[in-house]
């Protein structure tokens, strides 16, 4: 075991449990790695150094005890700066939430990576409040792409995709309410997990809109990816959202044949406004997985805007006192979406609701002809970081508010998604792996099955 | 010259108590343009009126 900076959380743990590497090394690696490059990538906003050593030595400790260890035991992870870390002040990207007292207890989803042996190292630069596509932060910086360190990572988990892209951890966390998981892995390169809403407890994390709330790691293969999954799943009575579901663990699943799986393509909406780039990845999936058949998801634009509807006016509602108080402590973008949030009629919230309702029926009926359904994660590669507009087809179009909108149908009714990458050069692109509700193990099958065949793969950081 | 909205941005923002300075008119207003036009998308399909909102939505 050589601890390189590209191992895979699989590689440490396994390394670190048969004693070739000790936690305190694989720490110390990842330490040295985000301080050389995260000067440049600007991922993390906080690198927790004393809190991982000690946990690192505890590991170390208990080894040479003889102790049995977790799945993870050794692996650095870092977590979005709006999960709870004891001792910090959970800024969820902001400058107003810097005055909050620090967090006395840890997120439910860093309890558990932990007790699976995994070693926090930090927290992570985001898009303000999770309302963000871009991974630019007005407080902080941006997050830069590790692929080009010119363009945008993507958001708003921004500092996870940087980090796992740029390989300085091999696990992240993120959140993802309209597609701020499946986004960054697109533009970073790297896989996410969007698991079922409900499926991780979203516990000692700050909200964004509570109807479309999720948490998921990213990682830099499908085998790590299912490790951190299997290791946060189960109920959890601190998010009310959380499912009584017993652990479905997916691990042991993943080499498990996926022929005979019914694999579609979403047409429409899904195939409208998108670069050659995104065709080219759905297609070089398709390809892989033998699907030639093409499903239109029923009203999916209207999905979309139905989505950003309730996310306007529930991060509206959430914020309204901040808006009140310190309406000039917030990036003034944010501050001028969430006042506007304030003021759309309540009647059209509800609507939102209940076509909610009715697209889920839809798109649950569809799932009983299909196992998976295959569509962009982004209409296009990443682009430039301060991009206002891109072209397509001869019109010009708003960068941020496009980003996300073959993912927002999906995270609408709340579908488990891998987002895989495609390598494609010079930038990769991110193809989603979506599945109907509770069915996280089909998607990483899939996404696993792929990476067998070399269709995806995170490719290692071309801007470092 | 005012905005068909501007006067529903003022009565909201003060029924609301939310501030509401003149530089930040036009990017509020240019926002909740594009949300009333998504509300009218979706305001515009019929559904049952037995349809049920999805307010905590189990998937």
């Amino acid at each position: 075991m050589t601890n390189k900076p590209e191992s895979t959380a699989a590689d440490i743990a396994k390394a670190v449990a048969g004693g070739q590497l000790s936690a305190v090394a694989a720490v110390e690696a990842a330490l040295a790695r985000i301080k050389q490059h995260d000067t440049i990538l600007n991922s993390f906003t906080d690198v927790t150094v004393e809190r991982a050593r000690a946990k690192a030595r505890a590991i170390d400790a208990d080894i040479a005890a003889g102790k049995k260890v977790g799945p993870l035991a050794g692996v650095p992870f870092a977590v979005k700066n709006l999960f709870d870390v004891a001792g910090l002040s959970t800024r969820a990207g902001s400058k107003i939430n810097r005055d909050l007292a620090p967090a006395k207890r840890d997120a439910t989803l860093i309890e558990r990576l932990e007790a699976a042996g995994a070693v926090l190292v930090g927290a992570l630069n985001m898009g303000e409040y999770a309302y963000d596509f871009t991974g630019e932060n007005v407080h902080d910086g941006p997050s830069r792409n590790p692929h080009d360190t010119t363009r945008m990572t993507g958001g708003s988990s921004g500092g996870s995709g940087s980090a796992v892209g740029g390989a300085l951890v091999p696990i992240a966390l993120g959140s993802d309410t309209n597609g701020s998981i499946r986004v960054p892995s697109s533009f970073c390169g790297i896989f996410g997990l969007k698991p079922t809403y409900g499926r991780l407890s979203r516990a000692r994390s700050f909200p964004f809109v509570a109807s479309l709330d999720h948490l998921g790691p990213f990682a830099r293969s499908v085998t790590d990816l299912a490790l951190a999954y299997d290791a946060m799943q189960g109920q959890d009575a601190d998010d009310a959202a959380c499912t009584t579901r017993g652990v479905e663990p997916v691990s042991p699943l993943l080499g498990d044949p996926i022929a005979g799986l019914r694999v579609a393509i979403a047409g429409g909406h899904f195939q409208k406004n998108v670069f050659p780039e995104a065709i080219e990845a759905v297609s070089r999936v398709a390809k892989a997985l033998g699907a030639t058949h093409v499903v239109d998801v029923p009203e999916a634009s209207r999905a979309r805007a139905a989505a950003y509807v309730i996310t306007t006016t529930e991060g509206a509602s959430l914020h309204l006192d901040r808006l009140r108080k310190r309406p000039n402590d917030f990036d003034p973008a944010v501050r001028d979406r969430l006042i506007a949030g304030a003021m759309v009629p309540a009647s059209l919230v509800d609507r939102a609701q209940k076509f909610r309702r009715w697209y889920r029926s839809q798109v649950t009926e569809l799932f009983k002809s299909i196992d998976v359904l295959l569509a962009p994660a982004t209409p296009c590669t990443a682009p430039k970081l301060g991009q206002v507009n891109f072209t397509l087809d001869g019109v010009e179009m708003p960068v941020r508010a496009n980003i996300g909108i073959h993912t927002q149908p999906i995270s609408f009714i709340g579908l488990p998604v891998v987002a895989v990458p495609v390598p494609l050069e010079p930038l990769p692109i991110g193809v989603q792996i979506i599945t109907a509700p509770w069915r996280e193990d089909i998607a990483l099958r899939v996404a696993h099955a792929l990476e067998q065949m070399g269709v995806v793969s995170a490719p290692s950081p071309r801007g470092l | 010259m005012a905005e068909p909205l501007d006067d529903y941005i003022d009565a909201v923002s003060k029924a609301l108590a939310l501030p509401l300075e003149e530089a930040w008119r036009p990017a509020v207003r240019a926002n909740l343009e594009v949300s009333l036009r998504f509300g009218r998308l979706v305001d515009e399909f019929a559904l049952p009126d037995e349809t049920e909102p999805a307010p905590v939505f189990t998937a």
